[in-house]
């Protein structure tokens, strides 16, 4: 008998049959995915996904027989009452007690079952086919930040570094090339000279044993053991590490004019862009700035929650952010993003300052910069046409051109923002 | 029969318990593993292969249960949707986990889980390194039917053959392949042994006899006969399609296996594709034929030893009081109007078939006697059960073994449903009039030729439009689900290269439903 334990043998061999199945439950599984979306708060994405599929895409059909029909018979346990001859009722549906259970082996009953996506899994589905504009600028930039990786040999260095196994390797080299007598042959000869017999023909023998020893430990110590030259030590070198951290600005007008369900479609946007941005970088920070008439930094809690009062000059917000990229953000360490969202009403005169603060300042310091302007579905009749669009919209759609970086769109209700997401960073977007 | 606790344990100075906490170490798995094989092979004559004991932890159990229990398998997006299935069962807590899972293997694997007390340890290696192991290797099916030998080997040998051809094909050409074995892999076993290898000496000796034969019977008359000119000589068309089908081995019970060897599209790698569902299939074969009986077997071995062991003073009373709690689970029998009860458990079955056969044979009524003279009254347990283990599946088992005491006991009876009639009429009972047809009854219910559809390969169109044809011996007039029945025959369509046709023949011989599947486009 053998007993074997096979609990350090790696888990996940079903990894491979898992993938399989996620990738023919695919469509549904997106579907499932992009309807969770609605129901999250921004930030809440550790949670693993369980979503519902359909059993009819992926069942598995045998030959069998049907769970009713023809003449059958059961053979039953229990019997406390029945004498041959008996009847009984047939329960009026299928699946109800004793015989009709019978002959329906398993999988006529399934009709979804419920299947849990990983963190990964989740956000693959979800962002399938989407790619982070300019992220190529990312590896461009001057990145002060260094690591040492290994880079070869080299022939000098700190004895720390030496690499023992290069350096024998050359010593080994070197004494047989120059032939250095062996510790052997050495240790022979002694043992012959000992052995020497005393007669004229060994003493002639001895001299020469002698002679021909000296000759060798000479020899032995004109050629080193280990020579400067055989040294090789481990040669590091610095190489610049690419920026994985991004911040991500959530600018939202809170003046009263923006409802809660307008409130609603930018926090759907925003908790979008901070999980698609979260899986391409390694750390991601969130600043939320509210502005009325002025603008403040808040947490996320009060962001979506409070309401102010006031005017709206969106300006501020603009600064604001710049004022904190300045502070806190070095632009060589970060990567910036911005979200605004607003229903694009602006103090008239604003504008302006708006565009130049963009154009000037706060554009050349982002990775990209998104401008969602959230309307009431009620509005979709007026606002649908250019002519009638916002003062802010108008005023943005002067410079959209001429950046890259920069984009804007307008969204109407819940459903259109998975779409707007998708058209904002599909792939095809920036091939063209 | 459960017998009690022997009250007289043996109090002898070497008796010592083999262990004392909950936990178990590898000395003591290894001193209990002794003790037991000791008494499997040395007291009850029991023959198993060699065994080796996997420990593996609950994850681990998981991924064996997506490959029907085996370590190596190939892979395939039904196992993941299975995985993802129990995995969510076992998390929400609908469903334990098997404490076991045992393999028809020389040398036999078994897969114990950490999560055991020491105790549940002992109990699943009695129950499956030396139950299931013996039945494994001595029942004629497995015997027959599977090479415990070779089963590592070629499934090794399959998941790489299936990785190469996804390299090489893409994976969905080849899951288009698995997906169509899958579906027929119920069809795709031999049900009536195996078909006798053509060996040139035996041909050779075939067409001597026939030579012989006319030599034997030369008759120069015949020569002299004019030679017939009616139509009806010739050979006509008919007659060379008959042979085709004749040469194609028509009917053919073994789907697989016939569009395997004779599908007019399938490419190599496909054949061997459907040849490996089809060797794993005949591989489980026995399984399901003798799920009743090797649960019973092992059950009732691991029942004997524990108690030996107690009785021996091996093992004590808590861990006897916790074996004799999940004995009581696994043998549980609802009865038939219990919210519980899903079929007749094959582990109460089949246990309480070998008990019963134990007490006939130790103590027969003249009930017993009469019912099962072969056996009353010899006194030989051990010998009748080894005997039956090797020589029965569940239906013979029953047919032959079933004695009218446990009938009473289990209070059996039979229903009879009829279509055109409200009612369902209770057949026999446990009664003196109902034993025999009672007893017939059940052995039918285990009987794997009424069990699975009845779908043969019947007709070919070889001169034509090589439609094929398959039909479906109705057995009760019982239909086939059709949703599901469709659908498989969309996929023989797929792997057949032409369009196909199922028939439903009634018992009448009259056709009682046709499906039919082109082949897409």
């Amino acid at each position: 008998m053998n007993i074997v334990d096979r609990r350090p043998n790696p888990k996940g061999k079903s990894h491979a049959n898992r993938q399989r199945f996620i990738r023919l439950a695919r469509e549904t599984l997106k579907e499932a995915v992009v309807r969770s979306i609605k129901d999250r708060a921004l930030g809440d994405v550790d949670t693993r996904e369980v979503v519902d599929i359909p059993v009819k895409r992926i069942q598995e059909p045998r030959l069998r027989h049907a769970g009713k029909g023809g003449n059958r018979e059961h053979v039953l346990p229990g019997n406390r009452e029945y004498v041959e001859g008996d009847t009984l009722p047939k329960p009026k549906s299928a699946a109800g007690k004793g015989g009709g259970r019978e002959g329906s082996p398993d999988g006529e009953g399934e009709d979804s079952f419920q299947f849990t996506l990983s963190r990964e899994e989740y956000l693959d589905i979800l962002f399938e086919e989407l790619e982070l504009p300019n992220l190529a600028k990312t590896y461009l930039k001057e990145t002060p930040r260094m690591r040492t990786t290994r880079a070869g040999f080299t022939m000098s260095g700190a004895p720390s570094n030496l690499n023992l196994v290069r350096t024998m390797r050359n010593s080994l080299a070197r004494r047989i090339a120059l032939s250095r007598p062996k510790p052997a042959a050495l240790a022979d000869l002694e043992a012959a000279i000992v052995d020497a017999t005393g007669d004229a023909e060994g003493a002639a023998r001895l001299a020469d044993l002698i002679a021909r020893r000296d000759r060798l430990v000479r020899r032995a110590k004109a050629i080193a053991f280990i020579d400067p030259l055989d040294l090789r030590y481990n040669r590091f070198e610095p190489t610049p590490q690419p920026n994985a951290q991004a911040v991500m600005f959530c600018l939202m007008d809170v003046s009263g004019s923006m409802s809660e369900y307008m409130k609603d479609l930018a926090k759907r946007f925003f908790l979008l862009l901070h999980l698609f941005l979260d899986r391409k970088y390694e750390h991601v920070e969130v600043v939320f700035i509210r502005h009325t008439s002025r603008a403040q930094e808040v947490d996320e809690e009060t962001f979506f929650r409070s309401q102010e009062t006031g005017g709206t000059v969106v300006s501020t917000a603009l600064e604001e952010m710049h004022r904190i990229v300045a502070e806190r953000y070095p632009v060589a360490e970060w990567n910036i993003y911005g979200a605004q969202a607003s229903d694009g009403d602006n103090y008239s005169s604003d504008s302006e300052t708006c565009i130049e603060l963009l154009r000037n300042q706060l554009l050349p310091l982002c990775q990209f910069f998104a401008y969602i302007e959230v309307l009431d579905e009620r509005e979709i009749g007026v606002f649908r046409s250019e002519a009638n669009a916002s003062v802010l919209w108008r005023d943005y759609k002067t410079i959209v051109d001429r950046f890259g970086n920069f984009a804007m769109t307008r969204v109407f209700s819940k459903a259109d923002i998975f779409p707007v997401f998708h058209q904002l960073f599909a792939k095809s977007r920036h091939a063209a | 029969m459960p017998r009690e606790p022997s009250r007289t344990r043996a109090k002898s100075a070497e008796a010592k318990l083999l262990y004392t906490s909950g936990e178990w170490t590898f000395e003591t798995l290894k001193a209990t593993y002794d003790a037991i094989e000791a008494i499997a092979v040395g007291e009850l004559g029991l023959d198993p292969y060699a065994n080796q004991i996997e420990l593996i932890n609950s994850e681990q159990m998981l991924d064996a249960y997506s490959s029907i229990g085996m370590p190596v398998f190939y892979h395939h997006w039904s196992f993941g949707k299975k995985f993802a299935r129990d995995e969510k069962s076992y998390r929400k807590g609908y469903s334990g986990l098997a404490y076991e899972i045992v393999i028809n293997s020389n040398p036999c694997i078994s897969y114990i889980m950490e999560e055991n007390t020491m105790t549940m340890q002992a109990l699943v290696m009695a129950h499956a390194a030396f139950g299931h192991n013996h039945f494994f290797k001595n029942n004629y099916l497995f015997r027959e039917w599977t090479d415990a030998e070779g089963i590592l080997d070629y499934l090794s040998f399959a998941r790489s053959f299936v990785m190469r051809a996804e390299e090489q094909h893409g994976i969905a050409q080849v899951e288009r392949v698995l997906d169509a074995g899958h579906a027929l892999m119920d069809q795709g076993v031999n049900r009536y042994g195996r078909r006798p290898r053509l060996s040139l000496a035996n041909e050779r000796r075939r067409a001597e006899s026939r030579r012989e034969y006319r030599r034997e019977t030369y008759n120069d008359l015949w020569r002299t006969l004019p030679a017939s000119t009616s139509p009806a000589a010739t050979p006509d068309e008919g007659a060379e399609i008959d042979q085709g089908t004749h040469r194609l081995g028509l009917p053919e019970e073994n789907l697989l296996y016939f569009i395997e060897k004779f599908s007019p599209r399938l490419k190599g790698w496909e054949r061997e594709l459907l040849r490996i569902v089809r060797n794993i299939g005949q591989y489980f074969y026995p399984q399901k034929q003798t799920k009743m009986m090797n649960e019973g077997c092992a059950t009732y071995v691991h029942y004997r030893i524990m108690n030996r062991l107690y009785d021996t003073g091996r093992i004590g009373e808590g861990a006897m009081l916790e074996f004799l709690a999940s004995h009581a689970n696994v043998v549980f029998q609802p009865a038939f109007d219990d919210p519980r009860y899903s079929g007749i458990n094959p582990y109460a079955l089949g246990f309480a078939m070998m008990c019963d056969i134990e007490r006939v044979v130790t103590e027969p009524g003249d009930e017993d006697r009469a019912f099962l003279p072969e056996i009353a009254g010899t006194g030989d347990v051990m010998g009748t059960l080894r005997t039956a283990w090797a020589n029965y599946r569940d239906d013979s088992f029953v047919a032959q073994y079933l004695s009218p005491h446990l009938m009473r006991k289990l209070r059996l009876f039979q229903l009879v449903d009829r279509p055109d009639t409200p009612d369902y009429r209770v057949e026999a009972i446990h009664d003196e009039r109902g034993y025999r047809r009672l007893r017939r009854a059940l052995a039918r219910q285990y009987d794997p030729g009424l069990r699975d559809p009845n779908i043969q390969v019947s007709d070919v169109d070889m001169a034509g439009s090589r439609r094929l044809v398959l039909t479906h011996r109705m057995n009760n007039a019982v239909p086939l689900a059709e949703a599901d029945a469709r659908a498989v025959l969309a996929y023989v369509a797929d792997l057949w290269g032409y369009d196909v046709a199922l028939r439903g023949v009634g018992d009448d011989d009259g056709i009682a439903y046709t499906y039919e599947a082109a082949v897409p486009a």
